[in-house]
């Protein structure tokens, strides 16, 4: 199940991010915003709209230290990598885990990447699923 | 230099030193205040008006931090405010203290920031919070401090060139400024070498290149130029506060979000938001990159620092790792950062970070910096900036 609902499609060859999309201006948000952002507007009906789901490296790093809760590390805990990824059409740069087993020191900036879905972490009752980056056709 | 208006005085400055001390930070920011107080030639009773900056990690007496310490102090019938923006709140209870002083409301002020830390990663609040978007990145995707420190250090390699060395370099060079600082948590000389073998917490950044969370506190007692000079002190003075939000669309990534804004349809502002920090500054005190003598800016990481040296103006972007390695930023150099040793020797309290940082500027601006002193300095500028988009820089001038 998606740790999350209402973030990301569960389509699970081609996961998509949920974001707004302005009426108004065109403006667009994620995660969904309440109403529109941008100053010059204000006045626009917020629409659900699926964002790209490839875009470029903005940057990236990987943690090699078990964060605090609410994030729920695996025992023993595993270092993950982080990307900020640049959506194509949005120009959003949005971060997201890299998919586990990506070698983070063949990553530059620029580099494509694409959405997928992967697991955050399971219980005994579920496996909670979140978008992830990976390099497009890895 | 700047004309008067809209200056006020600082009379007095004063620190409890950083460190883990396991105490109350009610305790820490007295001394910081009494330290103040006393600097000034003042006693308590005689300030008309306390503004706190808040801490959230110590509860309700930390929400109501001006309150907190008045009572401390002694309830006094001053008037009382306290704030909250995250490591920009310090630089907010000045400001408020300022603007009370500039309306003529009151003469004389004491402004006062202190924290206690855990150990480790700052966390957020506890709780089930999914509608907190400092809560979700800790849960959705493992989202440190560091992890966005991390960001910014490779994409300056990406894009400048930097290494890991050169982020070593700062680290090396604030260690050296603070080891004779008796108010820093950290007072020894680190090389670069230690720095590089420290492992490795956000890639490319290392433990040695991470500020530490640290216990602390800091206050300044300020007034208007007619009080000052009624009391026959010559201060320092504050010129400029800038607390700034970001203009959207925000394209840089930032701590807490998931996302920038999106830079089609608007575009992006000519200044990013770190850019116009100090620039709105700069245009308020009425001086430039140029007339400054020392800067404090906010290394959360080494690389960090590389960022500020160009957004506050210093040099060119990409051009920050050359004033490093010229010996710009060093103490005897053309603009020396951080002469304090910066948070790589102080850690972060909070709320008292950027009041700390004017203390320095204080200090360094009336020739009292000791062995850290930034000869003849008669300008300098803080540079920081509050989670979720809270600006915060000050101008002192002799
Ligand atoms: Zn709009």
């Amino acid at each position: 199940m998606p740790v999350i609902e209402g973030w990301f499609t569960m389509d699970d060859d081609r996961p998509q991010l949920l974001g707004s999309r302005c009426s108004s201006c065109g403006a667009r948000f994620f995660p969904k915003a309440a109403a529109c952002r941008s100053p010059q507007c204000g006045q626009g009906q917020l629409e659900d709209v699926p964002l790209s789901r490839t875009g470029r490296v903005w940057s990236f790093t990987d943690n090699r230290y078990q964060p605090p809760p609410p994030y729920v590390a695996s025992d023993p805990f595993e270092p993950y990598a982080i990307a900020a990824v640049e959506l194509a059409d949005e120009r959003m740069v949005v971060l997201g885990q890299l998919e586990s087993g990506v070698d983070v020191t063949a990553l530059g900036v620029g580099a494509e990447m694409e959405l997928t879905l992967g697991t955050l972490y399971e219980d005994d009752e579920h496996e909670y699923l979140v978008w992830k980056w990976r390099p497009t056709g890895a | 230099m700047p004309d008067a208006n809209g200056q006020v005085a600082i009379l007095g400055v004063g620190m409890h030193p950083w460190g883990k001390w396991g105490r109350s930070f009610v305790e820490y920011g007295v001394t910081a205040a009494r330290a103040a107080l006393a600097d000034a030639g003042l006693q308590w009773p005689e300030i008309q008006y306390v503004a706190g900056a808040d801490t959230i990690r110590n509860g309700y007496p930390g929400y109501v931090a001006g309150a907190t310490f008045a009572q401390a102090l002694g309830w006094s019938g001053a008037r009382v405010s306290s704030c909250y923006s995250a490591c920009a709140s310090g630089a907010t209870a000045i400001d408020i203290a300022r603007a009370r002083i500039l309306a003529g409301l009151c003469d004389v002020a004491l402004v006062i920031g202190a924290d206690t830390t855990p150990k480790g990663f700052f966390a957020p609040v506890g709780g089930d919070r999914p509608d907190d978007p400092d809560w979700l990145r800790f849960r959705l995707l493992g989202a440190t401090n560091p992890t966005y420190f991390g960001l910014y250090a490779r994409r300056r390699m990406e894009l400048y060139g930097a290494t890991e060395r050169d982020f070593a370099r700062v680290k090396v060079k604030n260690s050296r400024h603070g080891a004779t600082n008796p108010n820093a948590r950290y007072q020894k000389e680190v090389g670069e070498d230690e720095v590089l073998a420290s492992p490795v917490v956000a890639s490319p950044l290392r433990l040695l290149d991470i500020c530490a969370t640290s216990d602390g506190a800091a206050a300044v007692v300020l007034s208007s130029l007619d009080f000052a000079r009624r009391r026959r002190r010559r201060a320092v003075k504050v010129a400029a506060v800038s607390t700034v939000t970001p203009r959207y669309p925000n394209t840089v990534i930032e701590m807490p979000n998931f996302a920038t804004d999106s830079a089609t349809g608007v575009a992006p502002p000519d200044l990013a938001f770190r850019d116009s920090i100090a620039h709105a500054a700069y245009d308020e005190a009425g001086v430039g990159p140029d007339d400054l003598d020392l800067a404090e800016v906010y290394d959360l990481s080494t690389a960090l620092e590389l960022d500020w040296y160009e957004n506050i103006g210093l040099c060119k972007e990409g051009e920050a790792e050359r004033l490093l390695n010229d010996g710009d930023t060093t103490l005897g150099g053309r603009i020396p950062v951080n002469p304090s040793g910066g948070l790589a020797c102080f850690g972060e309290a909070v709320p008292a970070q950027a009041i700390a940082q004017v203390c320095e500027l204080t200090w360094q601006l009336r020739g009292e910096a000791g062995g850290r002193q930034v000869e003849g300095a008669k300008a300098g500028v803080t540079v920081n900036q509050g989670l979720f988009g809270h600006g915060s820089s000050v101008v002192v001038v002799r």
